[in-house]
């Protein structure tokens, strides 16, 4: 997609966002797009340094409930606005990133996998022990009385969340094609090539961790005003891991669009079984189709297209 | 607040708990330490081994240690299964990287929740005769239900370092670890070997569970808890060291114990993450590191 192209997209969906506040007043069909979006901003988060450089983020739901909790603590202590909030988790959670990045980059790619699937335990036990946010019991949140020129809060935060993930969007296309993107294909591709020929591996690859630390603890800030109840379990749920690992793999990790898709594609499958079958059947079934995806389908749904146009052009 | 009594205690039940830790850890040592494949679902298949002590347990009243040595065979197998495909997809197209992390984390939470839609998230237990029982040496206590598991434990980490270092089948595997194309031109086929090494793995997932579930009741989501903890033992033990990684796991039991013993068992999860940082961080061979 050329540049006016995907800008031209970008507003059209926020003036369909925009007109589906105006029109639809049904909160149930608020609620369903904003857990869509809010797992699309955490597939491309994750893609920025797992799909562009290959190193295996587990630690998603550790970097969401950071956000989470950056807005609970914000709130209760010095009664912030959402948006400044967003930005305060966006920084603690980049700066969380940059330092795990930092401690277990340097060494083999495997350490920081397990590093940050075990950073979501430890973070963890500290929520579980501050008991200013609400400790084990979590804590509620009331929602604000004022909600801009929207008919209800949720609403509100529906369209936050539209902007929040074509931001997100923006800028994993505007890395992916960039000189940092090309550095960053070039460590997924062969890191000692890359390494040699001169591209600064360690300060991309920190570079990506912490744009994709900030983005989850975006995607994270708002989570407690939507829910209005927020504890460590639900907050830190491996769940949210496991969609941001499952939609990237599954729409295809090499492009920028392959997150978004398999976003869009596995989200709304999961609104559609949570209503219709249920909530049980629907984890179990994001677990059976990342397994098979990435054994069968390794390049994803993106790879598929391309094999299939290839095919169709020879 | 300080007394010694109490710090006697929590160091002994500190050595019984690493030692069980051992067993936990042992199969991660092997197929981590000695293969290379980052097998995070192995936490889920020492809950696996818990429920299977769990059901032959409470359905015909077997021992949970022999119910969990009599499944080894079983986890063996399966253990064998994964690996063909974990080669057929991933090692063999040189994608254990990305795919094969997310291959074992799929499976992990598949385990995990197919428990979970199968026995609940209760928390389910063991009757054995002498879980009730402790033996008193002054003021130190030794639980049965600690002590059966340290000793077993113990055994099952001998009996494989015995393996690894004595036998014709576990020299090969130490020599896969070390030089897989050496390996080759002697005639030997590296990934039987390493499917043999992978379902040994396993299967000591079997009795690592049974051990589990004998120290105190699990759910389903038990074994996430193992995952920080068992790399800990196994990087901070030197990768692949059996020994390194026994010493490992006493460690981290005190450490763990101390903590919860001295500022409270909430916080005990964190100390197995403190250590896997230091260890990455100052010394990512490990102690006994070559």
């Amino acid at each position: 997609m050329r540049g006016w192209g995907f800008w031209a997209a970008s507003a059209a969906v926020l003036a369909a966002g925009v007109g589906f506040t105006e029109l639809a007043d049904n909160p149930y069909y608020f609620n369903a797009t904003y857990v869509v979006l809010q797992a699309l901003i955490m597939a491309v988060a994750w893609n920025i340094l797992g799909g562009f450089t290959g190193y295996v983020n587990f630690g998603s739901a550790a970097f969401f409930a950071v956000g989470a909790y950056t807005t609970i603590f914000l709130h209760k202590a010095f009664a912030l606005p959402l948006a400044a909030t967003i930005l305060a988790a966006a920084l603690v959670c980049g700066l969380i990133g940059l330092g795990v990045g930092y401690l277990t980059l340097r060494l083999k790619g495997v350490y920081f996998a397990i590093a940050t699937l075990a950073m979501g335990i430890v973070l963890e036990t500290l929520v579980n022990n501050w008991s200013f946010v609400g400790g084990a019991k979590g804590t509620y949140m009331l929602t604000p009385d004022q909600h801009l020129w929207f008919d209800s809060y949720s609403e509100m935060l529906f369209m936050v969340m539209l902007v929040l993930a074509l931001g997100a969007i923006a800028v994993s296309r505007k890395l992916s094609s960039s000189r940092i993107g090309r550095g960053l294909a070039a460590i997924r591709d062969d890191e000692v090539a890359a390494e040699c020929s001169g591209v600064p591996t360690l300060r991309l690859k920190l570079v990506s961790t912490t744009v994709m630390g900030a983005m989850m603890g975006v995607a994270g800030a708002p989570y407690p005003y939507f829910v209005t109840y927020v504890d460590p379990i639900s907050a830190f749920n491996l769940f949210i891991a496991v969609n941001s690992i499952a939609m990237p793999m599954i729409g295809g990790t090499s492009h920028w669009a392959g997150p978004v898709i398999g976003a869009l594609l596995v989200g709304s499958m999961q609104e559609i079984i949570t209503v219709t079958i249920s909530s049980e059947l629907n984890v179990l079934l994001v677990g059976i189709m990342l397994v098979l995806f990435i054994t069968l389908a390794p390049q994803g749904i993106v790879g598929l297209v391309r094999k299939h146009w290839k095919k169709r052009k020879a | 607040m300080f007394s010694a009594d109490l710090f006697a205690n929590a160091v002994v039940s500190g050595l019984l708990l690493g030692g069980f830790y051992a067993a936990v850890a042992i199969g991660l040592a092997i197929v981590f330490g000695q293969l290379d494949i980052v097998n995070i679902a192995h936490p889920a298949f020492v809950i696996v081994g818990s429920y299977t002590a769990y059901i032959f347990n409470t359905t015909f009243g077997f021992d949970p240690v022999l119910v969990g040595v009599a499944a080894m065979p079983l986890f063996f197998a399966v253990g064998v299964a994964i690996y063909r495909i974990y080669y057929a997809a991933f090692e063999r197209t040189g994608q254990e990287s990305l795919s094969g992390l997310a291959f074992f984390f799929g499976l992990m939470f598949i385990i995990e929740v197919t428990l979970i839609l199968v026995y609940g998230v209760d928390y389910r237990l063991v009757s054995a005769g002498y879980s009730g029982n402790t033996l008193s040496f002054g003021y130190v206590d030794l639980p049965l239900r600690m002590l059966v598991p340290f000793l077993v434990s113990l055994t099952l980490t001998a009996a494989i370092w015995l393996y690894l270092s004595r036998t014709f089948m576990g020299r090969a595997i130490q020599a896969v670890a070390q030089d897989r194309g050496a390996l080759q031109l002697m005639g030997a086929d590296p990934v039987r070997i390493k499917q043999w090494a992978f379902g040994l793995g396993i299967a000591t997932a079997a009795v690592a569970g049974a051990l589990l579930i004998i120290i105190g009741p699990v759910e389903p989501s038990v074994g996430r808890q193992y995952i920080g903890r068992v790399f800990a033992i196994v990087v901070l033990g030197g990768m692949g060291s059996i020994q390194g990684m026994l010493i490992a796991a006493l460690l981290l039991g005190v450490t763990e114990n101390m903590v919860s013993t001295f500022y409270g068992p909430s916080w005990a999860p964190a100390v197995a993450f403190g250590v896997l940082l230091l260890t990455l961080a100052l010394r990512p061979s490990g102690l006994f590191g070559r």
